[in-house]
């Protein structure tokens, strides 16, 4: 047993915090993340410079990680520092050109930015909901429909699209100016994007998608909950740092035992969260990967949410200003439950899966 | 054992409603019930329609220009609003400045400045809190200093709400150095138009803007301008406190609230169906509307109680605690029905253009973050337990 990192994973945690911790300030954060594009390209071009992207897919595939610790390193640095590159299209669709077959160069250089475009307004975070439709006019694919909360998608150059061709649920390539994207801000910080597609051109990928779509979402679910666990750490460091020196009473408020005990059930809930994105991320490419992600994803999404309230009622007014950066951590912890499918879904999947033993 | 309200209370409750749908402008409820910000106009516009039915300050005594409401009046009153989408009434003002001035004041300030309340020449803020006196109040460290027949005022106050509106605040100031800080405390009334005085906004959590510093600079206030005796404050302070406590639960706004859920969750789908079919959603929900059927019955046994002049003690610390906390989970459920589409920044533009969640939910997210501040102020949900406490273990 060892629960250590490997030498390579612990490189690669220190190589992101650093350059965010460098390269992406808080007051710059805060400025990106609300302000069009909704991210900062050129800090983008750097993290893929720092060779990040080839962390994403094994050597099989031109990479050199691929694991499921990889990918959870990585997205921990990201929620630590709450950065709102939006990586987790380039996690997910490198899981779909690979299971396509299709070259991964452009995406690995970080030359050609992904965003995967599943979820449907009335089909939030199911695949077999989905309507957009696919038709081949002789001249290639044509796409129709429109596709809803696209991360990162208003700055995509290529967007991996869910259609459905007569029966089946197919993947297509649809490059960024053949379709017509709404972008926006999240309330959270980071790009989004409505997609309309209306007869837009596709590429085939995947004729019959299904596994690789719920694959590529279980490593996206992975990616958000290592994310949500560095953002919920962060946080909870600068709960402990405030107990410690917020002083009502002629005391710290830490001193107070109706603070000390709830602040030390978050520790103990984070210790829970950290535990099953372990265990997700070691289940990653095995039989147990679909029962691993839910769980994770299914605690982690009520566990972040606990931390984001106590944070803010622990330290009373203050963490509920722009200006205090806890409040923005509590955005995305809450938030996080939004992506991927929230809690109850992932439940959902778990009862399913002991039901059906 | 009876549940209802009398046969005179339900022919009130009749007209509040008949009065509500005459007179509420559709804009104004479609606007609170679909959680966008009111601008001050809005908030004019709803306590000049209240001022000429003569029911803006309802618990007011009739001799200063209200009906003299008990509790139960009040409380229908307010749940009929809630229930109908009318803005809130702004508190400052109408429920704790008013109140205030009745008991405590002098007859030339209640002369001046009720009807101007009432009128709505004048808009209250509320300058308790200072950057290191929350919770404990008393520590607050605004000075005022006796000069001839001013006081000068120096110091600051923080979240200060819509303070951006006001013309006038309300302020706990410090008049005595020495002493237990409860016994050094005044009460006084500043125009905001006084030099030396600035106010800058405090953006908050969702990127509303609500609250406000306020930094005083030798700000000179004429001692008649203060309430009640010199270093007397901490009684009105503790009396505003006891006072004005019929509507802290926020039933009427949980009851609302519970509504639109519903309503949304008819109309959202989640695996090919209407969410309410979806079990674990409906179990939320079904939970939550047990436990706000409770919260009912429990704050009107003890408006009851009130009503017949029974002593509430601790008691509201109760209805706050649970009060906002079903509140909260209630924002929680309408956040958590939208799925993904919780997760644009709310604005004008993108919900005029491109609707994304259904018409009239696109601010359940910003509204669920906003509202984690009731349960922080009005005394922290921490704090009311401590009064709890306190109140039990000494029996
Ligand atoms: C949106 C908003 C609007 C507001 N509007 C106004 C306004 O108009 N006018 C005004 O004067 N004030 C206003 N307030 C201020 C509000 O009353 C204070 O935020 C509140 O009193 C808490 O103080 P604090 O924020 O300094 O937190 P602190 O007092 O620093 O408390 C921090 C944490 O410690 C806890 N704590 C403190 N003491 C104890 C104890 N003895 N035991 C256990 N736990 C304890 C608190 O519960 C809280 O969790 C507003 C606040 C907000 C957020």
């Amino acid at each position: 047993m060892n629960f250590e990192m490997s030498d390579d994973r612990r490189m690669l945690a220190e190589t992101m915090r650093r350059y965010l911790s460098e390269q992406y300030g808080w007051e710059h954060r805060l400025r990106v993340a609300y302000t069009a594009p909704y991210h900062d390209p050129q800090k983008w071009t750097g993290i893929a410079g720092l060779g990040i992207f080839y962390a994403l897919v094994g050597e099989d595939r031109g990479g050199m990680g691929g694991a499921g610790f990889d990918i959870a390193v990585i997205f921990e640095e990201l929620g630590r520092a709450l950065c709102p590159e939006p990586l987790l299209g380039a996690v997910m669709a490198a899981r779909l050109l690979s299971a396509a077959g299709a070259p991964l160069t452009d995406l690995l250089s970080g030359d050609q930015r992904y965003a995967v475009a599943i979820g449907e307004l009335d089909a939030p975070y199911d695949l077999d909901g989905i309507t957009c439709t696919a038709e081949d006019g002789g001249d290639g694919w044509r796409l129709t429909g429109r596709k809803s909360v696209v991360y990162g998608g208003g700055v995509a150059d290529r967007l991996l699209v869910a259609a459905r061709a007569e029966e089946r649920l197919a993947l297509f390539d649809v490059a960024a100016d053949d379709a017509d994207l709404r972008p926006y801000p999240m309330i959270d910080g980071g790009p989004a994007a409505e997609l309309l597609l209306d007869g837009a051109k596709a590429k085939l990928l995947i004729a019959d998608a299904t596994s690789a779509l719920t694959d590529a979402l279980d490593w996206g679910a992975l990616a958000l909950t290592a994310e949500a666990l560095g953002a919920m750490e962060t946080t909870y460091a600068m709960l402990l740092d405030y107990l410690g020196t917020r002083k009502q009473f002629g005391q710290p408020i830490g001193a107070f035992q109706a603070l000390q005990h709830r602040a030390v059930d978050l520790a103990i809930e984070i210790e829970q969260a950290r535990s099953i994105v372990i265990l997700a991320a070691s289940a990653m490419a095995g039989p147990d990967q679909a029962k691993r992600v839910a769980q994770a994803k299914h605690l982690v999404g009520r566990i972040a949410r606990t931390v984001a309230e106590e944070a803010i009622q622990m330290h009373g007014g203050i963490a509920m200003t722009w200006e205090y950066p806890v409040s923005h951590y509590a955005k995305r912890l809450v938030m996080i439950d939004h992506q991927l499918g929230d809690t109850d879904h992932h439940l959902e999947r778990l009862i399913e899966q002991l039901q059906t033993g | 054992m009876d549940l209802t309200y009398s046969p005179a209370e339900r022919a009130f409750q009749t007209d509040v409603r008949e009065f509500l749908a005459e007179n509420l402008p559709p804009a104004l409820s479609r606007k609170v019930n679909a959680r966008g910000e009111l601008t001050k106009d809005d908030m004019e516009r709803w306590h000049a329609i209240l001022n000429a039915r003569g029911w803006l300050a309802g618990p007011w005594p009739k001799a200063f220009g209200g009906q003299g409401w008990g509790p139960i009046e009040q409380h229908i009153f307010e749940e009929e609003c809630c229930l109908a989408g009318a803005p809130r009434i702004v508190p400052f003002g109408l429920k704790m400045l008013g109140p205030v001035l009745m008991k405590f004041g002098t007859p030339e300030q209640q002369a001046t400045y009720l009807p101007r309340i009432l009128d709505g020449t004048d808009w209250w803020c509320q300058g308790y809190s200072e950057p290191g006196a929350g919770s404990d109040l008393a520590s607050l460290k605004t000075r005022a200093e006796r000069d001839g027949d001013d006081y000068v005022i120096n110091g600051q106050k923080t979240w200060t709400t819509l303070g951006q509106h006001a013309n006038r605040i309300f302020c706990l100031v410090r008049t005595k150095a020495d002493g237990k800080p409860q016994e050094g405390i005044s009460f006084v009334l500043v125009d905001l138009d006084t030099p030396g005085i600035e106010m800058r906004p405090i953006r908050l959590i969702e990127g509303g803007h609500e609250v406000n510093e306020v930094f005083f600079t030798d700000v000179r206030v004429p001692v008649t301008n203060r309430v009640g005796a010199e270093n007397e404050g901490w009684t009105i302070a503790k009396f505003l406190l006891g006072h004005e406590r019929t509507n802290i639960a926020g039933v009427g706004f949980s009851v609302q609230a519970l509504e639109q859920v519903k309503q949304l969750a008819g109309k959202v789908m989640r695996g090919g169906k209407p969410l309410i079919q979806n079990t674990l959603f409906a179990a939320r929900l079904a939970r939550i509307e047990a436990e706000l059927d409770a919260m009912k019955i429990t704050n009107l046994r003890m408006l009851a109680r009130a009503a017949q002049g029974g002593r509430l003690g601790a008691v509201p610390s109760m209805l706050k605690i649970k009060g906002t906390e079903i509140r909260q989970a209630i924002n929680d459920l309408a956040r958590r029905a939208l799925g993904p589409a919780a997760a644009p920044f709310p604005s004008e533009d993108l919900d005029g253009n491109l609707p994304i969640a259904p018409e009239g939910h696109a601010h359940h997210a910003a509204s669920y973050f906003n509202n984690r501040k009731i349960s922080i102020y009005g005394g922290s949900n921490e704090i009311q337990r401590n009064i709890l406490a306190k109140g039990m273990m000494q029996r």
